[in-house]
């Protein structure tokens, strides 16, 4: 110290005898925090990376399998509309055009395409080119437009499932279509494969007269589920689904966001507020499918409400996804700035009337927020809808909310159990279509979050 | 209300002590005013009477009680659960925690004003016409249209705000933002405005503004205001109450109490030996 006293005014007193913050020790000390703060960082972006990889593979997988499902392979026909076989007597009558042999038109255009195929085993094979839904298209055809009867048209047909696979590659037969053309024969052996070297020769053939052409598969978007992979559509189960989101929106909702007010803003503090709220946040942990169990008992068994059908499902997600609403509520009540409410009553408003006016709409946000996301669970959601039969094979749109209904994460998990080498591809679609709705939710929801953000 | 209440005297207000009664009106009487945070005694027994249509300055260390004691003026405690008021409250006579008069009432009645400046985030005018129309005041358009002008003008804001009223209140300027709160509370028509600590979010131009606001403000309403700044209760206020430790210590005349404390507390916090 003394040192630095003897240093001139004016000059920078400097320090003969290093502090202890200059010593080596001390600088190997620091030298070791910086490093452990890299590993620090290291550790999280690996952990980000690996996040980050798992659901590229994720989507990959998904998307690679899904995409081809977005197309269907149709095959084009001559189909004569004979009066012979549609309307005999001539009277066109609706509902007996619709009873017509329909199929007899296109297994006669098949064999006119084909005259060289005889026998039983081989026509029955040449048949299974088209889809079995042909006949219905053909029968909507007509009875639309009666005048088609007698004429000649080129319809394009769906191709049946296998038909479509190979045609889309995934049931290979070891050459390219190229190949085939130039003479040489499939490497797979025949009877490892679905369909045979005639089938193979026949789709060689259309496709050789311009007769397939891949197009977008409507089907997917527009029909109900069917047994057919080509002829299987969600649209049952996104409207299973919507339905189904309706009723637990109008049942969570209201009733969450009531108890989440009247807990966080009447309530009195006591023994009985703490267990209701210990509940609550312990049923947000409550594994789904218990709540399954618990319709089934007592929506369907006590109360006798109909099974498999969206009222029951939307009531049993709701009960799922009302702590979600709860809890989101109440920390977005909770974020409300007391100044606010202060100001309120400051000026003679009603504890009513602070929460009316001034404090649930800048929760707002908050609980919307909330809602969504605890409604894309409910999208997502599948156990518990098991239990109250909505897991049944259902061909029809659902009507209202009381009709046999499908949801489309079930729907994905049916159509993953089914054998045909056509319902992978549409599962992996189907994912797909419910990935896109649950981005889209979540989307909204960051959308108004950002929107309605407000600054204090 | 006669002339000596309307224009209060300065000689009037500095014969009024702690000891007599002044010669101005009683608005608030308090007795025996003692708060409880659960266990915690807050305010130990408080014996204060609030003059009407003048400025009481609640001054004294941090934790001692004044904003605590103005907070039981229009029963903002009640929003806090463990708090509990026990003595007496008198507004014109009546026992504002007894049985006949209820919160929503009493706050029409005593309007508030807060430490920080807390408007609603809606628009200019809705901040004002908010409170009147709850309380079923200016039904009519043009009747509102005249009380927030009114409002604004009396803050001193109308020649500020006049073309945006309908822009939010939260984009205000700080002492903007408080007048607008002032005005907020002017809007009711109240007969008694608190205020807490309302400049020690401003900067010293606002303050200014603000000080010579709350001197206009004492023709038409009673004021109770707490700050920390003595200046500014030297300069606003006719009589001044200096709590220390939950006790009410000595409340005088502003001049008195700056000039000749007469406790030894009192001496000791406004000459700066600690605060």
């Amino acid at each position: 110290m003394t040192d630095i006293a003897q240093d001139l005014p004016g000059t920078v007193a400097k320090r003969r005898t290093p502090s202890r913050y200059q010593s080596d020790e001390f600088k190997a000390r620091l030298k070791a925090r910086y490093n452990a703060e890299r590993r620090f960082q290291v550790y999280g972006a690996l952990a980000i990376a690996t996040a980050a990889a798992m659901l590229v593979i994720l989507l990959f997988s998904i998307c690679s399998k899904g995409y081809l499902a977005f197309w269907q392979t149709e095959i084009k026909l001559e189909i004569t509309f004979d009066p012979a076989v549609l309307d005999p007597s001539g009277e066109r009558d609706p509902n007996g055009l619709r009873r017509a042999n329909y199929q007899g038109l296109i297994n006669s255009a098949l064999y006119e395409a084909f005259p060289e195929v005889s026998g039983r085993r081989d026509r029955r094979n040449l048949r299974a080119l088209i889809s079995s839904g042909g006949r219905f298209q053909l029968a909507d055809m007509v009875v639309a437009n009666p005048d088609l009867i007698g004429t000649t048209q080129e319809v394009w047909f769906l191709a049946s499932d296998d038909i479509d696979q190979f045609a889309k590659g995934t049931l290979p037969c070891g050459v390219t279509h190229e190949e085939r053309m130039a003479g040489i024969p499939c490497t797979v052996p025949e009877d490892s494969r679905p369909i045979n070297d005639r089938n193979i020769g026949w789709y060689d053939q259309l496709y050789a007269n311009g007769q397939v052409d891949f197009a977008f598969n409507s089907v997917l978007f527009t029909k109900g589920n069917s047994r057919e992979p080509e002829l299987a559509g969600m649209w049952g189960a996104i409207v299973g689904s919507f339905y189904t989101l309706v009723i637990t929106l109008a049942l969570a909702v209201p009733i969450g966001v009531a108890a989440a007010v009247y807990l966080e803003e009447f309530a009195p503090k006591n023994a009985w507020t703490d267990l209701i709220e210990i509940n609550i946040n312990n049923l947000a942990a409550v594994p789904s499918i218990v709540f399954g169990l618990l319709g089934l008992a007592v929506f369907l068994n006590f109360f006798g409400l109909p099974r498999s059908a969206p009222l029951v499902g939307g009531i049993v997600l709701a009960l799922m996804t009302l702590p979600t609403v709860i809890i989101a509520t109440r920390a977005a009540l909770k974020a409300v700035p007391p100044s606010i409410r202060e100001a309120a009553l400051g000026v003679g408003a009603s504890p009513y009337q602070v929460i009316l006016h001034h404090v649930l709409p800048l929760a707002a946000p908050g609980i919307l927020t909330g809602t969504i996301i605890g409604m894309a669970q409910a999208l997502g959601e599948t156990a518990p809808l098991l239990m109250v039969g909505m897991v049944a094979f259902i061909v029809d749109i659902p009507q209202g909310i009381t009709d046999a209904a499908t949801v489309m994460p079930v729907q994905i998990y049916m159509w993953s159990d089914l054998p045909e080498r056509a319902f992978v591809e549409r599962t992996s679609a189907a994912i797909m279509v419910l990935l896109g709705f649950l981005i889209l939710m979540n989307g909204l929801a960051v959308y108004l979050r950002k929107k309605f953000e407000r600054r204090w | 209300m006669t002339a000596s209440t309307m224009n209060v005297d300065p000689s009037a207000i500095a014969m009024s002590n702690a000891d007599a009664v002044g010669t101005g009106r009683v608005k608030i009487h308090s007795k025996d005013v003692k708060v409880f945070y659960g266990a915690k005694q807050a305010l130990k027994g408080i014996y204060l009477d609030i003059f009407e249509h003048s400025v009481t300055a609640l001054i004294g260390p941090s934790g001692c009680g004044k904003s605590t004691y103005l907070r039981c003026l229009n029963r903002m405690n009640d929003t806090i659960d463990i708090c509990r008021v026990e003595g007496l409250i008198e507004l014109d006579g009546e026992d504002i925690y007894g049985r006949t008069i209820d919160t929503v009432q009493l706050r029409a009645r005593v309007g508030m004003v807060f430490q920080k400046p807390n408007p609603f985030p809606k628009s200019i005018y809705d901040n004002i016409a908010y409170g009147p129309r709850i309380h079923g005041i200016g039904a009519r358009r043009d009747e509102m249209d005249v009380i927030v002008e009114k409002s604004l003008q009396r803050a001193g804001l109308w020649d500020e705000v006049r073309d945006r009223l309908k822009e939010p209140g939260t984009g205000l300027s700080g002492g903007q933002q408080q007048r607008l709160c002032i005005a907020r509370a002017i809007a009711v028509s109240p007969e008694v405005i608190l205020m807490d600590e309302p400049c020690s979010a401003l900067d010293p131009i606002a303050t200014a503004h603000i000080e010579e606001l709350i001197d206009e403000l004492r023709e038409n309403y009673t004021i109770v205001i707490v700050t920390h700044n003595m200046q500014q209760a030297a300069r606003v206020s006719q009589r001044t109450a200096f709590f220390h430790l939950g006790d009410m210590v000595e409340v005088n005349d502003t001049e008195e109490i700056f000039t000749n404390p007469k406790d030894e507390r009192t001496q000791g916090y406004i000459t700066g030996r600690y605060g």
